[in-house]
């Protein structure tokens, strides 16, 4: 990651009393920049006051994920406090202080959980150390428990409040003393907790960016181009402007940056509903645009004629593929694709900014807020020292807010407006102006040896970009499975142009090449006949792991643990199906989680696909932090991968989205959400992130469920009634 | 023009122009920030309050409509009895994941229950699929009404 922190690096301690408790201020050296100066970096994350209530900081974005609970709860652990006693404050944006504060890739659990755990004992440590002191005891007689230290030969103890004052004035321990609990003590991590908002949730509190209220705050709405990057020809501002309330209208001029500032028209107002009468009064005209060229059925015309020709370039070779075709016992060829689709988070994007004093100061929904202030200050020419950005409670996140775009919009309107302003997109502005999950095609080719495993494996991916070089999330890494599985393997790569913004949707990448990859293995074992999960089991044979730890490591063993365990769980093969009622099964290894799930779906004559159950089996490692939060974002990754499946499509035409909002962009409801069964496979390795892995396994395993239905493959998505009525 | 509304058992007036959606003459006019915007065509439930018990979405309701109807948000559903069930149920089994739906979830689910105090999953489905939860917490929402009406669920 490119940030300031390096976990691995020497971690030390400093103290200060704080409003008559003990703050502890949890450093990391700072790390060495290109310019040969370092970052100093002193972190606080610990507070207790004097009536033991222990106010521990939450770094991280919260977007659903239940970070806002899970990480303190961690710290909270080792510190051996009870969780009732414990008050959580969410951190504003301050990479200086907290290191890197990002929600994506399922990385937090993995890049915070020692370095938390740590926090949390040399606060203890301290307070453990006062107590000690105070009755000429050694340290290593005092024991601790629920906030309280104790001494038991001479039955005395100490509230962690009465010591926190003079804790603070003790010298940091020194690192290498530091004891972490035997997680078998556990008494708060691996314990289901409520998300610390959920009270104030339930009651509609303002907790998101949407509901930031500034004094003298105006309302304000922005108006980009349909076709991406296209700038105004004119706009009719005054009569914007006649409409009442609308108190500005300006053009902003923008860059050609897809991922910045881009070209529009902006009206702020005394309210929100004010400034959208005054937009709709614009009647602008836009610029041509080369974009205006790019469609989506273009796209897969030229994907098309692509395959028939030699790829752009060879990524992965391995073994003779021709060799493996020779011999083999069934041969099969098919052509997956897969559409561009939309984060579309229920919050609409959204970002208050307020300019003064020549300073900006934003309440924003992000997922990565040091990115936002690293783009406001370049596009605004400021100081990224003098921006401050709090961080609020996000509306859904799904990746889409770690652009942004919205954010640096809010700042400079406020900027011109030259007063506080909230910026508000409308649900049509966000589907219109999304990063996209990029639309991708595979022609993929495949035979399988007498041995019953795969023979050979030839996928030429063709796949949207700039230069001969995938878009943003358009990639796909020469260790995709199964890559390294099959003897003889070939990934061959062509780009076609694309002027179509893209970036990661939870899950980037896995979210489609699990449907293409699992959906072709499940070709190949009903071409030979053999049963899907013996067939995955054969694929993944005796290799243990492959590639390396930490970067493109794959532990097949893991893999096979999972997909053991959804067997059995599920009744696979030895549940008595209904006529077009069918099971299909799945694995994807992402974001460091193995996962395999199995589905059953019901497919009428009609064509109308049920999702009657899911399971899932996942290895995390050996600690699920809060079982209740893990549990939901399982269920509710899987639905959303249903919801992908079943429905979502974003379709170019003239350069520009077609859908508009959620009457054509359909998202899963609740009659159609199934029941999600979810087993833990408790392995011994590092614990990992869960936002993203369950994903990706369950596109395919419908797909398989409804081939196994119906005995229709279904190679592109979303799926349409139409391809499966009878 | 000014607008005399009853909201959460008090008369307000919300000065804002005929044809303003009742949603935001209740967030931007009156401060009332508790029901949530999400698509403003009437498709996702997030904006979704009671006029006189029955839910309505507050972002496809012109504020001229109101007239004297007694409107329910989300900050004050807690204050009857089956509302505080259903917030209670919410609770108890953190239904939750980023939260901005659940208070349209929440009076959907309020005027579910009023209506039928032990809904089959049949009428789940039916009361709740105007409501889109993007971080697709369902099978919680399922299972939380069925506890705040006292009966049984799989989860
Ligand atoms: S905002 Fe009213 S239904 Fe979506
Ligand atoms: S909890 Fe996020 S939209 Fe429902």
């Amino acid at each position: 990651m490119a940030d300031g922190t390096d976990i691995s690096r020497r971690h030390f301690v400093q103290v200060s009393a704080a409003a008559g408790g003990l703050m502890l201020s949890f450093s990391v050296a700072g790390k060495a920049r290109a310019d040969g100066t370092t970052a100093p970096v002193l972190n606080a994350y610990v507070t207790i006051a004097p009536d033991n209530v222990v106010t521990l900081v939450a770094k991280n974005p919260e977007i659903g994920q239940g970070i806002k609970t899970s990480l303190p709860m961690i710290i909270a652990e080792e510190l051996d406090v009870d969780w009732a006693q414990v008050r959580i404050q969410q951190a504003d944006s301050k990479p200086a202080v907290y290191g890197l504060q990002f929600a994506g890739g399922s990385m937090a659990t993995p890049m915070n959980w020692d370095q938390l755990r740590k926090v949390g004992a040399t606060a203890r440590a301290l307070i453990v150390a006062a107590a000690a002191a105070n009755w000429k005891v050694p340290a290593s007689e005092c024991t601790t428990a629920s906030g309280v230290v104790y001494h038991k030969a001479s039955k005395r103890s100490a509230t962690y409040g009465s010591l926190a004052a003079q804790a603070a004035t003790l010298p940091a321990p020194d690192p290498k003393s530091i004891v972490l609990k035997d997680p078998k003590a556990y008494k708060i991590i691996g314990k289901s907790k409520p998300q610390v908002d959920t009270a104030a949730i339930v009651r509609g509190k303002p907790l998101f960016g949407i509901d930031v209220v500034v004094p003298g705050m105006l309302y304000a709405t922005f108006e980009k181009a349909p076709v991406f990057g296209a700038g105004v020809a004119s706009a009719d501002l005054d009569a914007a402007l006649a409409v009442k309330g609308v108190r500005k209208a300006f053009l902003v001029g923008g860059g050609p940056e897809l991922n910045g500032l881009l070209p529009g028209v902006a009206v702020v107002a005394d309210s929100w509903w004010q400034a959208r009468q005054g937009r709709n009064k614009l009647n602008i005209k836009w610029q041509d645009h080369p974009t205006a060229q790019q469609s989506s059925s273009g796209f897969a015309a030229q994907a098309d004629a692509l395959s028939k020709g030699a790829p752009l370039r060879t990524e992965r070779q391995d073994g003779d593929v021709a060799a493996g075709f020779t011999g083999a016992t069934s041969t099969v060829e098919a052509a997956y694709a897969y559409p561009f689709i939309a984060h579309a988070p229920l919050e609409p994007q959204n970002c208050t900014a307020h300019f003064h004093d020549g300073k900006m100061e934003i309440w924003a929904p992000t997922q990565y807020p040091d990115a936002g202030r690293q783009l406001v200050a370049k596009t605004l020419g400021l100081k990224p020292a003098d921006i401050t950005i709090h961080m609020t409670r996000c509306g859904g996140g799904f990746g889409r807010r770690l652009a942004n775009d919205y954010m640096v919009e809010a700042a400079w309107i406020a900027k011109e407006t030259g007063a506080p302003v909230k910026l508000l997109w409308t649900r049509e502005d966000d589907l219109r102006h999304d990063f996209y999950r990029p639309a991708g095609w595979h022609y993929l080719k495949g035979a399988v040896a007498k041995s019953g495993k795969i023979s050979a494996w030839h996928d030429h991916f063709v796949t949207l970009g700039t230069a001969g070089k995938p878009a943003s999330s358009a990639g796909m890494a020469t260790t995709e499975f199964p890559a390294r599985f099959v003897e003889n393997f070939k990934y061959d790569l062509s780009v076609i142009e694309c002027g179509i913004p893209t970036g990661p949707l939870r899950a980037p990448g896995s979210n489609a090449l699990a449907f293409v990859v699992q959906s072709f293995i499940d070709e190949l074992a009903h071409s030979a006949g053999i049963d899907p999960v013996t067939f995955r089991l054969n694929l993944l044979g005796d290799q243990v792991f492959v590639g390396t730890a930490g970067k493109d490591g794959y532990d097949g063993h893991r893999m096979k643990g999972v997909l053991e365990l959804v067997a059995a769980k599920s009744g696979w093969g030895k549940t008595k199906l209904g006529p077009r009622q069918g099971m299909g099964v799945a694995f994807h290894f992402s974001h460091l989680g193995y996962f395999a799930e199995v589905v059953q779906a019901h497919v009428s004559e009609a064509g109308d696909v049920t999702v009657e159950k899911v399971w899932v089996a996942a290895d995390v490692g050996r600690q699920i932090i809060n079982p209740t939060g893990a549990l939901n974002q399982v269920q509710g990754a899987v639905i959303d991968g249903l919801s992908a499946a079943l429905g979502q499509k974003i379709s170019i035409e003239g350069g520009a989205v077609v859908e508009r909002n959620f009457n054509t962009y359909p998202l899963l409801r609740m009659k159609s959400a199934p029941m999600v069964e979810v087993h833990w496979n408790i392995t011994d390795n590092a614990p990992t992130g869960l936002g993203e892995p369950a994903l990706p396994p369950v596109l395919p395993a419908l797909c398989n469920a409804i081939f196994a239905a119906t005995g229709k493959r279904l190679r592109s998505l979303p799926i349409s009634k139409d391809q499966l009525k009878v | 023009m000014t607008y005399s509304l009853n909201v959460d058992g008090k008369v307000r007036q919300a000065d804002v122009e005929p044809g303003t959606p009742l949603l935001w003459a209740l967030r931007d006019s009156l401060g009332i920030l508790g029901p949530k915007f999400g698509c403003g065509i009437g498709s996702c439930g997030a904006c979704t309050v009671h006029i006189d018990g029955v839910p309505v979405r507050s972002c496809a309701t012109p504020v001229e409509k109101v007239g004297a109807g007694k409107v329910t948000t989300i900050e004050a559903i807690g204050d009857t009895a089956i509302g505080k069930k259903v917030q209670a149920a919410w609770t108890e089994l953190d239904v939750a994941q980023c939260g901005y739906c659940q208070p349209g979830q929440i009076m959907s689910a309020t005027a579910l229950l009023t209506k039928t105090p032990k809904p089959t999953d049949a009428d789940i489905d039916t009361a709740m699929s105007g409501n889109i939860c993007r971080c697709a917490t369902y099978t919680r929402i399922r299972a939380a009404i069925k506890l705040a009406s006292g009966q049984k669920s799989g989860v």
